[in-house]
């Protein structure tokens, strides 16, 4: 319904706008996700320890009252998963939206993001276990890394830049902020063990 | 009310987050880009230029021991 309805207005606006917009936002979020990433990685904020925050948000979500409402027959838990899905689907929503207005066709678009999705979902259950070993800082460490790099081209081209090699700069970008988020970490991890052997 | 400030908190933290400067810098890198791309000069280079600037010292400044900016959240 949400892509019916943005669907058109999207492909509406113009192309340049649009890439400007995505890649400012994207660039933003990317930028704060992989600040976090590195102060994390240099030791400067503490890891999360993800299996803790899920027993413990498992534990509250089973410790709330269940309460009805109207046709609702679990409040709680129809709010929680509602807001999982409004998220992340309206992620999916947009970036489907970008690509397809890029290529000038919305339904080719959606047929790859459900297509995604089922893959994803397979590779959910049958990878599980070797993936719930990576650690979060690493994969956030990773994202922060692509979402800068795809900001960065978005936004350039947006603004009316246009990049040495077109679509092969991409590649470019993403090892370049990788390097500097890499080597900024281990001058962070050299400065924070400086500190705590010579505290001023 | 309080909804209405919950809601632009929520997106304001999404986007905006730790450092409101590196948003800033992000749309300030954007105007130039578009700036030099109205002449004859290269402007792929400014967004680039500006995140090998501006992480670092958004970093320096959120590591630095005085002022207990320090987060370890």
């Amino acid at each position: 319904m949400v892509v019916a309805i943005l669907g058109p207005a999207v492909t509406a606006l113009p192309l340049r706008t649009l890439r400007l917009v995505v890649g400012g936002l994207l660039l933003i979020f990317g930028l704060q996700w992989l600040r976090k990433a590195i102060l994390r990685a240099s030791g400067y904020k503490a890891l999360h320890d993800e299996g803790q925050i899920f027993r413990d948000e498992l534990a509250a979500a089973e410790a709330s009252a269940s309460e009805r409402r109207g046709m609702v027959e679990d409040w709680y838990g129809f709010t929680l998963s509602f807001k999982g899905v409004v998220l992340e689907g309206l992620e999916v929503v947009f970036i489907a939206l970008t690509f397809g207005s890029n290529q000038h066709n919305i339904p080719l678009a959606a047929l790859a993001a459900v297509t995604a999705i089922v893959v994803v979902a397979l590779a959910g259950v049958l990878v599980r276990a070797p993936l719930s070993r990576v650690p979060e800082n690493t994969m956030k460490f990773v994202v922060g890394v692509m979402l800068t790099a795809f900001g960065t081209f978005w936004g350039a081209e947006g603004a009316g830049a246009h990049w040495p090699g077109s679509d092969a700069a991409i590649p470019a970008l993403v090892a370049a902020i990788a390097i500097l988020a890499l080597s900024t970490s281990a001058l962070l991890r050299r400065n924070l063990r400086l500190e705590t052997v010579s505290p001023s | 009310m309080a909804r209405v400030r919950g809601f632009l908190a929520f997106w304001y933290d999404f986007i905006i987050g730790d450092d409101w400067r590196v948003a800033v810098a992000v749309v300030v890198g954007l105007a130039v880009t578009y700036a030099l791309s109205r002449t004859a000069a290269p402007a792929w280079w400014v967004l680039p230029v500006a995140i090998g600037v501006f992480l670092p010292v958004s970093l320096w400044r959120a590591t630095r021991p005085r002022g207990g900016s320090r987060t370890n959240r």
